[in-house]
């Protein structure tokens, strides 16, 4: 009872509200390191440094009026920022932030489930994702979110294939599928596989940057050309929802790099004994400070990269990264029939 | 029991999407019942054992090839049915025909899996040397379906040069 019931239920709700809570401190975070980038100080009256700003943030958006365009598709219009932003949480179901630990007497996992088709899960439940933007655009009945939202869903579409293929020749490297498994995999294979695999991992965080919309491929949002993208008729909470998706997103992009590339929970250098006085800290927070990393970079690109044009975006998803992505497919293959 | 449940309410939330799919005015919304769909269908392998089937078929088909037709009933504006849908007992008989014909094959393959004992299996699962659902399907296509699996890959790559050829014109 305790074990099939009590225990998940418990994870799923401190891993959905942290996520929640880390979402709104990811736009506090972002706002301050782009300010400083610019030398400014950011948000900094409420609260000691700005540090309440998210608090305020959520009031504002809860309170704010709801409006539903009068020509709009009620139906989809409604449905939209839930399709976007149901996928983005239920990734998190797969994702390893420790190993077994014991807690009160009793073999805890830090993980809600580790299925054996781990990743996969978390590809085709990112491809649903996209349904949000398209529907979003469509159902505002309205030139901008429409063409923001074809925007959108063809750099997602395309980038998504170069993604995909990098975490085929991870899979080939750990050998199985789990996300638990692929941890483990480079604890026995005594590496992280960002060294071995280093083309992959590249190619992963570009297509990360472009699949969550982020600068420089943040075309979806072009304010110049697009007024605001595909929300632009979107107001209040239902707009929320669509800004949460995406830092869900980042964090969701960060964590599976984390995992695939930098060893997930693993401390630096699992093997060398002279390094072991660092085991009293906690695994889950190797995690944490791995992924924190990630999305400083994140942030970091952001305001230094100036934005694509729609067709280089085009001619580096296809004609630069997906032939890379085949080639270090093949190349893995190639040495690992060799090695064995 | 449970299971039982499971399946009967997965089944019925299927066939009631698949329903909506055709009986729906807007076209939009008739693609988005067949995305539902698809998932349920994705819910009844993950019930039946198979979370690797049911992942590659959200992956492959909710998350791919739905997304292509939205992309094309939005891009050609159907809200206005064409001529053709407009007289509503255009071949009405023919359809009841096939419906028909439909039930009563339906029929017949429902009456003979009843009168066999055990559902006869192609490959005998002991024969896998390999654990883990993903291992297993992977084991199986390289061994007994090596060739159904090869003409398969070889009718895609056929199917998407012919796509290039037709989309492009002057190569």
């Amino acid at each position: 009872m305790i074990d099939n019931f009590v225990i998940p239920l418990v994870k799923i709700l401190i891993v959905l509200n942290a996520t929640l809570v880390a979402v709104t401190y990811m736009v506090l975070l972002e706002r301050k390191v782009i300010a400083w980038a610019q030398s400014r100080l950011g948000p900094m009256r409420v609260g000691p440094y700005g540090i309440l700003q998210p608090v305020a943030d959520a009031v504002k958006l809860m309170i704010k009026e709801d409006i539903t365009p009068a020509r709009a598709d009620k139906w989809v219009f409604t449905a939209a920022p839930i399709i976007t932003m149901v996928p983005a949480l239920i990734v998190y179901a797969v994702i390893p932030f420790g190993p077994e630990v014991s807690l009160f007497g009793r073999q805890v996992t830090l993980y809600i489930t580790d299925v054996n088709v781990g990743l996969l899960y978390i590809v085709s439940v990112a491809s649903i994702g996209v349904y949000g933007l398209i529907l979003a655009g469509y159902a505002s009945n309205s030139k901008y979110p429409l063409l923001a939202s074809l925007r959108a869903s063809a750099q997602l579409i395309s980038y998504e294939v170069a993604v995909t293929l990098t975490l085929v020749s991870v899979i080939m490297v750990a050998g199985s599928l789990s996300m638990v498994s692929i941890v483990r995999a480079q604890e026995s294979q005594h590496v992280w596989f960002a060294f071995i695999q280093p083309v992959a991992f590249v190619i992963f965080f570009i297509g990360g940057l472009a699949e969550t919309n982020r600068a420089p491929f943040d075309l979806p949002e072009a304010e110049q050309e697009l007024t605001g993208g595909f929300h632009t008729e979107y107001s209040g909470m239902r707009f929320a929802l669509f800004f949460l998706a995406e830092y869900a997103n980042i964090i969701v992009v960060s964590s599976v790099a984390t995992t695939l590339f930098f060893g997930g929970w693993l401390r630096p250098f699992p093997n060398v004994a002279a390094l072991s006085f660092l085991d009293f800290i906690p695994s889950w927070t190797w995690f944490l400070i791995k992924s924190f990393v990630f999305l400083y970079i994140f942030i970091w690109v952001r305001a230094t990269l100036p934005r694509y044009r729609y067709d280089q975006l085009m001619r580096l998803g296809w004609k630069v990264l997906i032939p890379l992505a085949i080639a270090n497919l093949v190349v893995t293959g190639i040495v690992k029939v060799l090695l064995l | 029991m449970g299971q039982a449940i499971a399946f009967y309410t997965l089944a019925a939330f299927i066939l009631g999407f698949a329903v909506m799919v055709i009986s729906t005015k807007d076209t939009v919304h008739s693609v988005l019942f067949l995305v539902l769909d698809f998932l349920f269908v994705a819910a009844l392998y993950v019930l039946l054992g198979a979370p690797f089937l049911a992942a590659i078929q959200i992956l492959v088909y909710a998350g791919g090839i739905v997304v292509l037709y939205l992309f094309v009933v939005m891009l050609v504006n159907l809200k206005r049915p064409p001529e053709a849908h407009q007289d509503p007992h255009r071949m009405t008989k023919f359809g009841l025909g096939l419906s028909v014909a439909m039930l009563v094959e339906l029929g017949m393959i429902g009456a003979s899996s009843y009168a066999r004992s055990a559902p006869v299996l192609v490959a005998p699962l002991a024969a896998i040397p390999v654990s883990g659902n993903t291992e297993e399907v992977g084991w199986l296509l390289y061994t007994s379906y090596l060739i159904p699996f090869e003409i398969a890959s070889m009718l895609l790559l056929v199917a998407m040069i012919g796509a290039i050829l037709l989309a492009k014109r002057e190569l």
